[in-house]
């Protein structure tokens, strides 16, 4: 198998755009994706402080890596879980990136910083260890940007984790989400702008990107997330992909170019949805926003075991 | 060969020579879900996979529902 583009012998053949590539042109493939992505829905403005929030697997890295190729300001944030070796592994490989780069990351340790760790916080709140993680994440990523003055929030989703969230939005009909699923939202009272440049790439290309570009990222899978939803909703997509390349991509990007704009939020419904938590000040639909109530509750039960330890001895 | 597949972590005696498309065939894996590694190198699904080789079938598949 050669390089489409040059002829050189094939590292990776892409099915659904019906080319192989050799290493080189691989990597400029992903680049040239990435800007095409930026470009068409507006994501990123030259000069904009970006912040690429860094879980130490391969999309996050990716996307981290391409925007400082591209020349991008990009700053990491990485999250610290609390999900034993996974979570030492995986700030590792954060690290030892940002290193090789000299590249900003900057680090908040949800045992350390808010006194809860996801496994314990999520058996405290009642809540799936992935809803548990996924509302931590989003509420420190969402305030490290706003309070550190970032012009832009990006994520490493790509287009099979996009693909996958459209199809479980569409499988049980949650128009409310249907109507915030767009590649890049604009910042709005005391959100920052949010923005998914590898939605052009799949998961394969960018475990090839980190492969190819010797970037070290954790492969093994988080252990909270075995029989997670989403994973069983990629298997499938891929089950059809295989037989059709190209179905994911005709799915998310028929659905952005035909449908997206028929569940839009009125500009009624965005605002309701904005009040102000009054614990941390972050956009809230009750007194306390979802994440402080976690927080609440995961660090009563910690309180509460310390207390019982205390009583025992 | 030897062939590496994870999660979780496991080793296959395989004879070669083999492609990669038959090989992931034989071990029922979708082409879309992995990638094939040789003896440290990406290669696509034409290569020919020999028994002197090492290799790792790396899964792509990853992420919870944020």
């Amino acid at each position: 198998m050669k390089c489409t583009v040059c002829r050189e012998p094939a590292a990776i053949d892409l099915r659904r755009h019906n080319s192989n590539f050799c290493p080189e042109h691989f990597l400029k493939f992903c680049r040239d994706q990435v800007s095409k992505a930026i470009a068409d829905f507006d994501m990123i403005t030259p000069g904009d402080r970006v912040l690429v929030a860094v879980s130490g697997g391969k999309d996050s890295l990716a996307v981290w890596d391409v925007l400082l190729q591209l020349g991008y300001d990009a700053t990491g944030l990485y999250i610290g879980l609390g999900i034993g070796d996974y979570s030492h592994e995986s700030a590792r490989f954060a690290r030892d990136y940002a290193a090789s780069r000299g590249a900003t990351l900057i680090e908040v340790d949800l045992p350390d910083d808010y006194g809860y760790d996801i496994p314990n916080g999520a058996r405290a709140a009642k809540r799936a260890p992935c809803s548990a993680c996924g509302l931590s994440k989003r509420h420190v990523f969402d305030s490290v940007a706003v309070d550190g003055g970032f012009d832009v929030l990006v994520t490493g989703h790509n287009l099979d984790d996009e693909a996958a969230v459209l199809f479980g939005n569409v499988m049980h009909w949650h128009t409310e989400y249907l109507g915030r699923q767009m590649p890049v939202l604009p910042a709005r009272g005391g959100f920052p702008k949010k923005a998914k440049p590898l939605v052009r790439l799949g998961e394969r290309e960018m475990a090839a990107y980190c492969i190819i570009a010797g970037i070290d990222y954790i492969v093994d899978e988080c252990p909270m997330s075995a029989g997670n939803k989403h994973l069983g909703y990629k298997s499938a997509l891929n089950d059809i992909e295989v037989n059709s390349p190209g179905a994911k991509a005709d799915f998310y990007f028929g659905f952005l170019r035909k449908a997206a704009a028929k569940f839009a939020e009125t500009p009624e419904e965005t605002d309701a949805a904005l009040g102000t938590c009054e614990r941390c000040g972050s956009p809230a639909s009750s007194d306390l926003c979802a994440f402080c109530r976690l927080v609440e509750r995961a660090t009563a039960q910690s309180v509460e075991l310390t207390r019982r330890s205390a009583a025992t001895r | 060969m030897i062939v590496h597949l994870r999660n979780p972590s496991r080793e296959l005696e395989v004879g070669g020579p083999i492609s990669v498309i038959k090989l992931l065939n034989r071990l029922d894996l979708n082409r879309e879900s992995v990638l094939v590694v040789r003896n440290g190198t990406l290669v696509p699904g034409d290569a020919m996979l020999d028994d002197v080789d090492v290799i790792e079938v790396r899964p792509v598949i990853s992420g919870g529902s944020s």
